[in-house]
């Protein structure tokens, strides 16, 4: 699918989806609690068919947090980039899409430990290199004064 | 008569509580600091946890301060097997994002390292996988020929094992003038050498019967659970990204895509033998054809990427790397994401591994070629 009718049907889909096309690839905005029903809906629709999940990032701006999920269709060859924002950063929260795509269960598990994204039904949400005590060092607040020397 | 059927009990009847046991982090067949909580029935292995971490040195963090020509210098210290190509995505993702165009002589030389560090990485998965199988001969055989490679590297870059050879707007250094015969001089070597390795391990009886038919991957989940490289395409996943989205020279070579659709343990081990002898055709393709010309494009003594996120994958020898730059415009980059093969691998292990015994175990991990440095970042 050529980005064009990919940005055609995505918005047919979603109609709350802001979709442009980035410097490289289809980008879409998706509000959080439409997620998991959205990225349900690409995996299952034959005509878009994103079966693999290939990069799951979490970036944090400054008044809110970010997920970015990278998406190739292995069988039409195109891309897209789905990208969430969370509410606020106290308690950022997205839903899991790891019952669509098994991958994700490890990278999200990856963003919660150095991002301290929580994702909703996730199965096994738990710090993965870290101690549980310990900050979230992806964020851009995160101070650590004996590891971290700041010019 | 009755103490003698007392003894007589089957197999039915002998029952084993589960238990957990710890593999690694310092077990050898782990090839690394790598935890596998192993949830055991006798022999059996139930469930597999694998906890990671143990040198996570937070690389993703230390990009944000430095500049990007710093930031391919410690991409080679997270799969240090693959450190070329790892450092080739780091160039061109920062060439693409400033839209500089390099010339052929850097796409041609980039293309025949990133081979020699695929067939170097292969040599020693091949025999680390021997050993970890008991067979110690495969460890001297692979690391006689493996040295050949790092010569070559050592003569051009100056380093072995961490080449930081790649750099946005070219290369460091042009090559040796040995470099073409030296490398043409490997390959009519280890084209002998090769065979040999064929005769000492994959027709051998006992390595045969402990992978064939061990540790089955379908294509569907290799694709669910993202695991590319040698170990996706075992089984049947198209996923060479050197053919489907080819970058610096592999447009202008001719190669096969290795393929299986068996997905076993045995297929996995095929399909890396198989791609050795693809690397070597790709290399003689273009080592003649070295074009004249600049191994590097000036660049500004401060590089700065325009705002935006640019995305840039490439084949390694253990899968598909990503690297993901969101730039706001300044020296630094906003967030940088090092996607690697080994942590999407990895975690397929557990669904793999289920209800073999636990020397399959080993097997299917060797397979997978894990290096832990990929996968901790």
């Amino acid at each position: 699918m050529t980005n064009e009718a990919l940005i055609a049907t995505i918005s047919q889909i979603e109609a709350e989806a802001e979709t442009r096309l980035g410097a490289q690839y289809v980008e879409t905005f998706i509000p959080a609690a439409r997620l998991h029903s959205f990225m349900t809906r690409i995996k299952e629709d034959v005509t878009l068919a994103f079966d693999y999940l290939f990069c799951v990032t979490g970036v944090d701006y400054a008044d809110h947090l970010q997920m970015v999920y990278h998406l190739e269709s292995i069988l039409h060859k195109h891309v897209l980039v789905v990208k969430v924002k969370t509410d606020g950063r106290e308690t950022p929260a997205v839903d899991t899409v790891s019952d669509i795509w098994p991958t994700a269960e490890f990278h999200e598990r990856e963003a919660y430990d150095l991002l301290g994204i929580k994702f909703n039904n996730h199965p096994d949400l738990r710090r993965m290199f870290l101690d549980d005590n310990w900050g979230y060092p992806l964020r851009k607040d995160y101070k650590d004064d004996i590891h971290i020397v700041s010019r | 008569m009755n103490e003698l059927k007392e003894v007589m009990i089957t197999t039915d009847e002998i029952k084993t509580d589960e238990y957990l046991i710890n593999m690694g982090p310092q077990h050898p067949s782990t090839h690394g600091v790598l935890r596998l909580l192993v949830q055991l029935e006798g022999e059996i292995v139930h469930n597999m946890q694998p906890h990671i971490g143990y040198i996570h040195s937070g690389i993703e963090k230390m990009t944000e301060s430095l500049s990007y020509p710093q930031i391919g210098h410690l991409t080679d210290r997270m799969d240090y097997l693959s450190a070329h190509q790892n450092n080739e995505a780091v160039a061109l993702c920062v060439e693409n994002a400033l839209q500089i165009e390099v010339p052929d002589r850097v796409k041609y030389i980039r293309t025949i390292m990133s081979e020699l560090s695929r067939l170097a990485s292969h040599q020693l998965w091949w025999c680390v996988m021997g050993m970890d199988m008991g067979a110690l001969t495969t460890f001297f055989y692979g690391l006689r020929d493996r040295e050949d490679i790092l010569d070559i590297f050592e003569e051009t870059c100056g380093a072995r094992l961490t080449v930081n050879y790649s750099i946005p707007g070219g290369l460091m250094f042009d090559i040796h003038p040995n470099f073409q015969r030296d490398v043409k001089a490997f390959i009519k070597k280890f084209k002998t050498k090769l065979p040999e390795y064929d005769r000492l391990l994959s027709g051998n009886v006992i390595f045969t019967e402990r992978t064939k038919g061990v540790g089955f991957l379908s294509r569907e989940d290799a694709i669910a659970y993202g695991v590319t490289g040698p170990t996706g395409r075992a089984s049947g996943f198209s996923c060479d990204l050197r053919k489907h989205q080819p970058y610096s020279a592999y447009s202008k070579v001719n190669f096969n895509e290795v393929l299986s659709d068996v997905g076993d343990t045995y297929a996995r081990y095929q399909v890396r033998m198989q791609e050795m002898w693809e690397s070597m055709s790709i290399i003689e393709q273009l080592i003649d054809n070295i074009p004249e010309g600049d191994y590097a494009v000036k660049m500004k003594g401060v590089v700065k990427l325009p705002e935006g996120e640019f995305y840039q994958r490439v084949e390694t020898a253990r899968g598909e790397f990503g690297v993901f730059i969101v730039s706001d415009g300044k020296k630094n980059p906003y967030r940088v994401k090092f996607r690697s093969p080994g942590f999407s691998n990895l975690f397929t292990i557990n669904h793999i591994a289920k209800g073999w015994k636990i020397a399959d175990l080993v097997a299917i991990m060797s397979t997978f070629d894990l290096v832990i440095p990929d996968i901790d970042r």
